[in-house]
């Protein structure tokens, strides 16, 4: 049987000492923490174990002595080996190094000598480190060896908090045995972060969002936001790393997505861009309008070298022109206000990025409303035309459209029924290329705005939903997030055991934007491609950018 | 609790230090194994390095064809896309695609790593704990016009103790299309003997050397 001792290594030029640590239940196998040095007293350790062990939840203990003689201290192994009868255990770990050799000396008493693996580990590193796929935070026994000793690690900060400038009568090392390290802004920040919470959920209660519409993207943004902030703004501490991170993810995002909307507007109210937009809309908006003209001109003519039934073209044609000029006289009636409608929807910008993408989704969808309603009564007039066209049809052939078994079954239909029916097929039939012409031309214009809005949105979804903070934390300190480890060969010397090394391997990008997507209201299209391309055939409606709620965990 | 012990069988020594052998496209490899301790051991293949005249090759052929392009339109445009092709094409074929050596780091109770160096310095690797193995075992593959043996790990679903949820090949460079049966020639052969994990699985041990008493192909 192999035992492994997973030994830090800071501990590696400690003085002698008391071995503390935790043995791993169901491996073979023992975790080191820290070395208590002499001078000291047994009772007093053992009341230290005691208080650590309540404090922290693991199951702590003494391993056994390390020594590492210096010229000093003699006779050293015999007072070590006799410590063991103060503190009763099973099994009793003896570690010893000599200054110059690399490897140690380890022998077990009371058992019988197996063979014995070094693993040797960052103590920071594993402590502050997370294992993914994330489970719950205590200790399982039935978890896997590596697991177990990364909790026991985390969850033995206490331990930690001990450093050589206390003046208590322990003496300990293990990584933080310096000092403790902290940094003023984040200690500036933590205070100053409080009022601010309690502000901001003040403001979120003051003011009801919950009431908004939820057609329009920018009111759903606006509501997905606010929920963001009141999470932020509890005063509840994250309990958890998902939770940790979820917030930080969301607090990034929110300030990185102010300062893009401040860029913004900075670009947007300097060098009045503002008026050379507004000046540039409205001529837009009837080149626009012209072009629609043109094309239903050609249409109503003989397009692409098709024969169109006179009449019908003419009063489609005549109707959706009649609709054109309203849009226009509509148009310029807004006309004087549109620069003041734009510098106001420019502040938007200063609630984020988002906002004013939204916004001007918003926007493209109410000024393209015109070629919506054209979609819509090109669609009607053709679903129509193709329920009629596929019910005569049936009759033509003698059969019918059975509604209580779902099924098409023969009919005798009278002479009068077919004569009528089958004069209203060929009359449907023949305007066929007509409706749907028109309908296909509406559909691709309708089509291209959809387009144009789902990009919108899309970048509005990876703005919310992109975890930068994640993504900085694994290029910054790759080891909070790891994926496992790896070995490498310490020492292999052949008259001592065998050291590994033992580092963290840390997540790819890839998998922690999986891991760390914050979630958002989805706008992907909920219909696959055949579904659409069978709706566009048959002439329903499509509503590709259906708001999904939010997903909750 | 997963009791694993490995075995070495002390009768087959490593022999095999450098020696050379062949992958599927022909390619010479080298193999190379390490013994740290009892129950740890280190398998190293290497694959030559690149040579200078397929890089000559590549280049020169690509900025000729650019040249004459540029003969006839003109534009230097055609003669910097080229230089930049072939540069980028060069850094990622050096980063991604060319494996240098790769190792299979055996540690007797704690598992198994699998870890690649590219030619251009970066490492991967992967551990596998031994709570996660099931078996290793040599499982044969039919590639194009010829049969490959392969060392791959059977992994243990985590609900079903006796399904297996995935197989992992190791080793990627190191296929050979046939198998020896000559313990001191085959490289496959002494990978599984100083893998034998006793009491892991009801299977006899022996069905590892059963499968290389295969017929042959």
């Amino acid at each position: 049987m192999v035992l492994k001792i997973f030994y830090p290594q800071c501990c590696n030029l400690a003085n002698s000492g008391l071995l503390i640590g935790s043995w791993i239940q169901g491996h073979n196998s023992a975790v080191v923490l820290a070395v208590v040095h002499y001078p000291f007293i047994p009772g007093q350790v053992k009341r230290y174990i005691q208080q650590v062990s309540t404090a922290s939840g693991v199951k702590l203990s003494v391993l056994g002595s390390w020594s590492l003689p210096s010229e000093a201290e003699k006779g050293v192994e015999n007072f070590l080996r006799d410590l063991r009868t103060i503190f009763p255990q099973d099994r009793w770990l003896q570690i010893s190094r000599k200054m110059g050799q690399t490897g140690f000396n380890c022998s077990i008493l009371d058992r019988s000598q197996g063979t014995i693996l070094f693993v040797h580990y960052d103590q920071r590193n594993v402590m502050l480190s997370q294992l993914h796929p994330i489970q719950t935070e205590e200790l399982d026994p039935s978890d896997s060896e590596l697991r177990q000793v990364f909790q026991i690690v985390s969850l033995s900060q206490p331990l930690f908090l001990l450093d050589r400038y206390d003046d208590g009568p322990l003496k300990s090392t293990h990584w933080q045995s310096g000092g403790q390290e902290a940094s003023i802004i984040v200690e500036l920040l933590k205070m100053a972060s409080v009022p601010l919470c309690l502000t901001i959920s003040c403001l979120l209660h003051l003011l009801p969002l919950n009431f908004l519409c939820s057609k329009l993207s920018t009111c759903v943004q606006l509501s997905y936001r606010s929920d963001h902030l009141r999470a932020l703004s509890s005063p509840k501490t994250a309990v958890g790393h998902s939770e940790f991170m979820r917030k930080a993810n969301v607090l990034v995002s929110i300030l990185v997505d102010m300062a893009l909307g401040f860029l913004l507007m900075y670009w947007l109210y300097s060098d009045n861009h503002i008026s050379m937009l507004a000046n540039a809309l409205v001529p837009a908006a009837d080149h626009v309008a012209k072009e629609l003209e043109e094309l239903l001109q050609w249409l109503m003519g003989a397009p692409a070298g098709l024969k169109m039934n006179r009449a019908l073209d003419e009063v489609l044609g005549r109707f959706f022109l009649y609709h054109i000029h309203l849009w226009i006289s509509y148009i310029h009636l807004m006309s004087p206000f549109v620069e003041t409608i734009l510098w106001y929807g420019g502040l938007s910008a200063g609630l984020g990025l988002s906002f004013a993408l939204a916004l001007l989704s918003d926007m493209v969808a109410l000024l393209t409303f015109h070629i919506y309603c054209f979609y819509v009564y090109g669609a009607r007039l053709y679903c129509l035309k193709i329920y009629g066209l596929s019910s005569l049809w049936r009759l033509f052939r003698g059969k019918k459209w059975n509604v209580l078994r779902q099924r098409v079954d023969s009919c005798s239909y009278d002479l009068d029924q077919l004569f009528i029916g089958t004069l209203l097929f060929t009359i449907l039939l023949f305007l066929f290329p007509t409706t749907a012409l028109y309908y296909l031309v509406f559909t691709l214009l309708r089509l291209l705005v959809v387009v144009l809005q789902g990009i919108l949105h899309l970048t509005v979804d990876l703005i919310n939903s992109l975890p930068l903070f994640a993504v900085a934390l694994r290029l910054t300190r790759f080891y909070r997030l790891a994926e496992g480890v790896k070995f490498s060969v310490l020492c292999d010397e052949p008259d001592t055991p065998l050291h590994l090394l033992m580092e963290i391997n840390p997540l790819s990008c890839a998998s922690v934007i999986k891991t760390y997507r914050t979630p958002t209201y989805s706008c992907y299209p909920k219909d696959s491609w055949t579904n659409l391309v069978k709706k566009l055939f048959v002439g329903e409606l499509i509503y590709p950018w259906k708001h999904k709620t939010i997903k909750t965990d | 609790m997963c009791k694993s012990v490995l075995q070495c069988q002390h009768q087959i020594l490593c022999t095999m230090e450098g020696e050379s052998f062949t992958d599927i496209n022909g390619t010479p490899i080298f193999l190379d194994c390490q013994s740290h301790s009892t129950f740890c051991r280190e398998f190293t293949v290497t694959s030559p390095k690149v040579p200078v005249t397929k890089v000559i090759v590549f280049t020169c052929s690509i900025w000729l064809l650019a040249y004459a392009v540029f003969l006839f339109t003109e534009d230097t445009v055609v003669l910097t896309s080229a230089i930049l092709i072939t540069l980028v094409s060069m850094m990622l074929y050096v980063h991604l695609v060319k494996v240098e050596q790769e190792t299979l780091f055996i540690i007797g109770s704690l598992g198994v790593q699998m870890s690649s160096s590219y030619a251009s310095g970066r490492e991967t690797t992967t551990f596998i704990e031994l709570n996660k193995i099931k078996d290793i075992v040599i499982n044969e593959a039919i590639y194009m016009h010829q049969i490959i043996y392969y060392l791959c790990v059977l992994l243990k679903d985590p609900s079903d103790p006796d399904a297996v949820s995935s197989v992992v090949p190791l080793f990627q460079l190191f296929c050979p299309p046939t198998l020896e049966r000559t313990a001191s020639t085959s490289p496959y052969h002494n990978i599984p003997a100083y893998f034998q994990v006793s009491g892991l699985n009801q299977r006899s041990p022996l069905q590892l050397t059963d499968k290389s008493l295969q017929p042959e192909l």
